[in-house]
């Protein structure tokens, strides 16, 4: 038998689409590569709880608010999965909430806009979790063992997610006049940092060429947003709103929508801590972690004492 | 006024009020797995309160909804006890009064389970499942915090001492309850005290914090006499039906 490296062993691996596991030697810059952008995804769910909890208190019926309440919870959820597939790569939790107030991990850029009115919680649902699954479906098969298996389990509860925003959007859309532009209004100011979400172009996407020879990930960015154009003008249509781009036009000799790229000056502001509410989401995070610190305490201090009363 | 209806619409406000209040910690518990977890209980509570304002609305019978009862009364029409509308504090704030109501709770729909009124019985017997896990959640917090550090036990003694004077006005009898116990439909909660009381001080003794001295009982809640905090509540609260009161959502 040939004496093969453990470099051979992994890239036989990819090439077999066989998953990689937390105890299989990988490269390093592999493992750096996953820490970054799982925890990057495990950072956007929760600080992706502020946004929309914004509007919890303010959900205008019982049914509205149940339902608010329990996506919440669920990207909560989403973000336990995550932080426990990142710690699979060997780095602690306290580590990746400390990269994350410190302003060393990134978020969805997407959370740092402002929820202004109820239509957005909508457009949230609709739009925003409509791109994440673009993204996610893909996950679900990308090389990484504990990832991809997170992301089956959170795909199943995106798509609920995005069924939920639709349905705020339509009885909106179909609602009263002042109903009907406030969730135009919406679409307006969340269309073009949706597009965001894919990442910049292919052309310009620092960490795509490694992400795609690791199969980390297994479509373009440039692909998934005229996938995500594609998909959801027709939705728009059916809601009798508009699309707020001028160079929207079908292309029959692609199969797809042309559109206009959006503002990728604003996208590296907002990503460099430039946005509406960059300042209010992480500071939220950092103030709920330092409150809940005497909490954290107090746990482990009685169940140190618990624990040394049953060795006594 | 219908005495069925003003009860249903009782239990129906503490636990919207209560359900109000903890949803305002989503997404800022002090760590991830607290946060999903008190979430679960403000679902619980929601679930609750709003099978009881359906019920209220079908038992009054003049066209309006569960929505309409929620948003479109005014403060002095909610009557809800005032120690579930109290700000949510720090955490030892928040999980005192929440151990207050899952005790009284828990032995509330016990006995209301077994209610005459078969749709106030269901909404019990669905709810004792859910008490039973809340009370296990909230004392077990009492626990650690009374017995955790000295801050956390300062900051659960200091909760105890403000909250307290809430806690009379659960076991609170008037004559539309009366009325309702003879028929057998709602619970002489009186009777409940005794035993509420010896299970706080038990979980307090146990948890090295102290049952207040004072006994002073502050009330109003059922005659729509709230404390000041529940205006700001339900202005948040019914914010977006005041509006754009003919809109659907």
């Amino acid at each position: 038998m040939e004496n093969k490296t453990y470099e051979d062993l992994f890239e036989a691996k990819l090439a077999k689409n066989e998953m990689i596991e937390p105890k299989d030697w990988m490269p390093e810059n592999y493992r750096k590569h996953l820490i970054r952008q799982v925890s990057q995804h495990a950072h956007s769910e929760i600080v992706g709880m502020l946004p929309e909890g914004n509007w919890i208190t303010r959900a205008p019926s019982l049914r509205a608010k149940k339902v608010l309440l329990a996506k919440v919870q669920d990207e909560g959820g989403h973000g336990l999965y995550l932080y426990t597939a990142a710690e699979t790569l060997g780095i602690s939790r306290d580590e990746l909430l400390d990269n994350l107030h410190t302003g060393k991990a990134k978020y969805s850029s997407i959370f740092n806009y402002p929820t202004l009115t109820w239509a957005d919680i909508g457009a949230i649902g609709w739009l925003v979790d409509g791109a994440a699954i673009m993204n996610q479906v893909m996950l679900q098969r990308t090389s990484y063992g504990p990832y991809a298996r997170a992301m089956v389990r959170i795909c199943k509860e995106e798509s609920f997610h995005q069924r939920q925003g639709y349905e705020i959007m339509t009885h909106l859309a179909f609602g009263t006049p002042e109903q009907k532009a406030m969730a135009q209004d919406a679409i307006n100011r969340w269309w073009f940092p949706t597009m965001m979400m894919f990442g910049p172009p292919d052309a310009e996407s620092p960490n795509s060429e490694n992400a795609m020879k690791w199969r980390i990930k297994r479509e373009t960015n440039d692909q998934l947003r005229q996938r995500f154009v594609n998909q959801t003008v027709p939705q728009v249509e059916y809601l009798g709103l508009t699309v707020p781009d001028p160079n929207l036009k079908w292309n029959e000799a692609k199969k797809g929508y042309d559109f206009s790229e959006p503002d990728w000056t604003e996208f590296k502001n907002v990503i460099s801590g430039n946005g509406p509410c960059n300042k209010e989401r992480l500071g939220a995070r950092v103030k709920a972690h330092k409150d809940g610190a005497w909490v954290r305490e107090a746990a482990a201090a009685y169940a140190k004492k618990q624990n040394q009363s049953i060795a006594a | 006024m219908n005495n069925l209806f003003v009860y249903t619409l009782r239990l129906a406000d503490n636990s919207l009020v209560l359900a109000q209040r903890l949803s305002e910690w989503t997404g800022h518990g002090p760590f991830l797995e607290e946060d999903l977890a008190l979430t679960n209980v403000a679902l619980d509570t929601f679930g609750t309160a709003t099978s009881l304002l359906e019920y209220a609305a079908q038992v009054e019978g003049k066209g309006r909804s569960a929505d309409d009862l929620a948003y479109f009364r005014h403060e002095r029409e909610y009557t809800n006890v005032l120690l579930v509308e109290q700000p949510n504090g720090d955490y030892a704030k928040t999980i005192i009064r929440q151990a207050f109501v899952d005790h009284f709770n828990l032995l509330l729909y016990t006995e209301l389970a077994k209610s005459k009124d078969e749709t106030i019985a269901g909404i019990a017997q669905k709810a004792i499942k859910e008490v039973t896990y809340h009370v296990r959640h909230s004392s077990s917090w009492v626990l650690r915090f009374g017995d955790g550090t000295e801050e956390s036990h300062n900051r659960a003694q200091e909760a105890v001492n403000e909250l307290w004077r809430f806690t009379g006005e659960l076991f609170e009898m008037d004559e539309v309850e009366n009325n309702l116990v003879k028929e057998g439909i709602s619970v002489n909660t009186s009777l409940l005290k005794e035993k509420w009381e010896k299970q706080i001080t038990d979980l307090l003794t146990k948890a090295t914090l102290k049952k207040p001295e004072s006994s002073f009982m502050q009330s109003g809640g059922r005659k729509g006499m709230h404390t000041e905090h529940l205006g700001y509540l339900l202005s948040e609260m019914q914010t977006v039906p005041r509006m754009y009161p003919n809109a659907k959502w």
